[in-house]
């Protein structure tokens, strides 16, 4: 089994959790020891089983985002030792196991760090700033009516591929916690290359990408500077040439639109 | 607002303004690194004081000359917007962050080193520019015509150590701007391509350490030139 600990012995652990009550108080990192953790286990089964323990010692339990538990739905975030989603690339924090760790370590726990994220509680944020860029532009007009035919409109193979590769995120939020300007970049790229490179996205091509990078602004995410921590952290590698692309479009959006 | 600042208020739009500036910075440190090769000539600096003339009279270069200042005037002010406004993004810092392990040192201390470099900018205008400008420097016949002789001034200058090591120190913080600026400058356009991206971070490192390299080997040449002498 590969790994830091590849002899399945169970593993004593000092956690550095951050605790926060609303997000209208401040937080800080406590301290919990915890014991007996299989290596076999999730990183959100060994978070489970420190709350089983809190609960047991009449501790509020830590809450943090979570749902499928299955790398698919990009509920679950944390920021462990100094890396979104964890010190292995790729994954999204459920997917990460504790065989990656080792016994004895001490792992910090914090949530994602940016304004546009307030901590609601404990590790919980609110990224509904994401949803706010989304909901700005990010869809298509169709027309109701019956279902057209498979391949009906011709899309040469690499296009449809890279508009899938953009397609493929999950808005975790990775890429801004990862983001040294807290810039949400990434994940606007992807929503505008994805559209932007099918044909079915071109009636509102120009104007997505204004309102988009617009509600972007607003929400108060920072400006990117092409460092690349967000592709590097991003759980499912979207790629940093989105950024070029979502530059490109907004660029031609700004000087042919008709928008003044 | 009307659309023209819309754009260049916004994130992007501003990235665009540094992006832009930045790389026409990079023409002017090649036209002055080719034009400053003069005074490795070993003509006594005869053809490095008529360029120098040239470029302090002729009426192009004078206009240029505003058009550099602008230039740096907007690549500064705008990445301090930008950098402002990406400090304030994030109120409550990380306790424990890792980010050697997914980007580079240059790419995220942009700031710091563009800092290095105008305070490295400050003192050598101060020292050349601000002299042959308004200062009073020897003349010198050559050719039977008195030119200013900034050939000493440079390299009167460039015999003190400390002055040697400060043009180095800059010229250290130049390359690594450059390592992560000028490919950046590019994506930031736009251009991504998978013909020419590759071809454009090869040079990009390429011209961060020639050009950079070019400049530190005048100080050090007459810095060591002063002990064989």
């Amino acid at each position: 089994m590969a790994g830091n600990n590849p002899n399945s012995k169970p593993m004593n652990l000092t956690l550095k959790v951050w605790r926060q009550k609303n997000f209208q108080t401040a937080g800080k990192l406590e301290t919990y020891q915890i014991k007996d953790i299989s290596p076999e286990m999730s990183f959100l089964e060994m978070m489970d089983v420190l709350n089983e323990d809190l609960l047991l010692k009449g501790i509020d339990p830590v809450a943090f985002d979570h749902d499928c538990r299955e790398g698919i739905c990009g509920m679950c975030s944390l920021y462990i030792n100094g890396r979104a989603h964890g010190p292995e690339r790729g994954t999204t924090t459920c997917q990460l196991h504790m065989r990656k760790f080792s016994d004895g370590d001490t792992i910090t726990i914090e949530p994602w760090r940016a304004g546009p994220f307030p901590v609601l509680k404990d590790l919980c944020t609110d990224r509904s700033a994401l949803d706010r860029i989304q909901q700005a532009g990010g869809y298509i007009s169709v027309n109701t009516g019956g279902v057209p035919d498979a391949n009906e409109i011709p899309i040469p193979k690499n296009i449809a591929d890279k508009a899938f590769d953009a397609a493929t995120c999950i808005q975790c939020g990775a890429c801004v916690a990862a983001c040294k300007n807290g810039s949400a970049m990434l994940f606007t790229s992807a929503k505008v290359s994805q559209l932007a490179l099918l044909p079915q996205g071109k009636v509102e091509r120009k104007t997505r990408v204004e309102n988009m990078v617009a509600q972007m602004d607003k929400e108060g995410f920072g400006a990117c500077t092409n460092i690349g921590s967000c592709a590097a952290e991003c759980p499912v590698g979207i790629s940093l040439e989105n950024i070029a692309m979502l530059n490109r479009e907004y660029i031609n959006a700004s000087f042919t639109s008709e928008n003044v | 607002m009307s659309w023209f600042s819309k754009t260049f208020t916004s994130s992007i739009g501003r990235k665009l303004l540094v992006a832009v500036t930045g790389l026409f910075l990079c023409s002017f440190l090649v036209v002055h690194l080719v034009g400053n090769l003069q005074l490795f000539k070993g003509d006594g600096g005869a053809s490095f004081n008529i360029y120098s003339h040239f470029m302090a009279t002729n009426p192009i270069i004078r206009t240029m000359e505003i058009v550099l200042l602008l230039g740096f005037l907007f690549h500064i002010y705008e990445a301090l917007v930008l950098t402002r406004r990406n400090k304030s993004v994030r109120p409550v810092a990380y306790a424990y962050n890792r980010p050697q392990d997914n980007s580079n040192w240059s790419s995220r201390n942009m700031g710091l080193l563009g800092t290095v470099i105008l305070v490295f900018l400050i003192i050598h205008l101060y020292n050349f520019f601000w002299r042959a400008r308004f200062g009073e420097p020897n003349m010198i016949p050559i050719e039977g015509t008195e030119y200013d002789d900034l050939y000493s001034v440079v390299v009167q200058s460039f015999h003190l150590w400390w002055y040697v090591l400060i043009y180095v120190l800059g010229q250290i913080a130049l390359g690594y701007h450059l390592y992560h600026g000028f490919s950046s400058a590019f994506h930031t356009l736009g251009l991504n391509h998978k013909k020419y991206t590759p071809a454009i971070q090869k040079f990009g490192a390429f011209f961060s350490i020639v050009v950079p390299a070019g400049f530190a080997s005048m100080p050090l040449y007459f810095f060591i030139q002063s002990f064989l002498n």
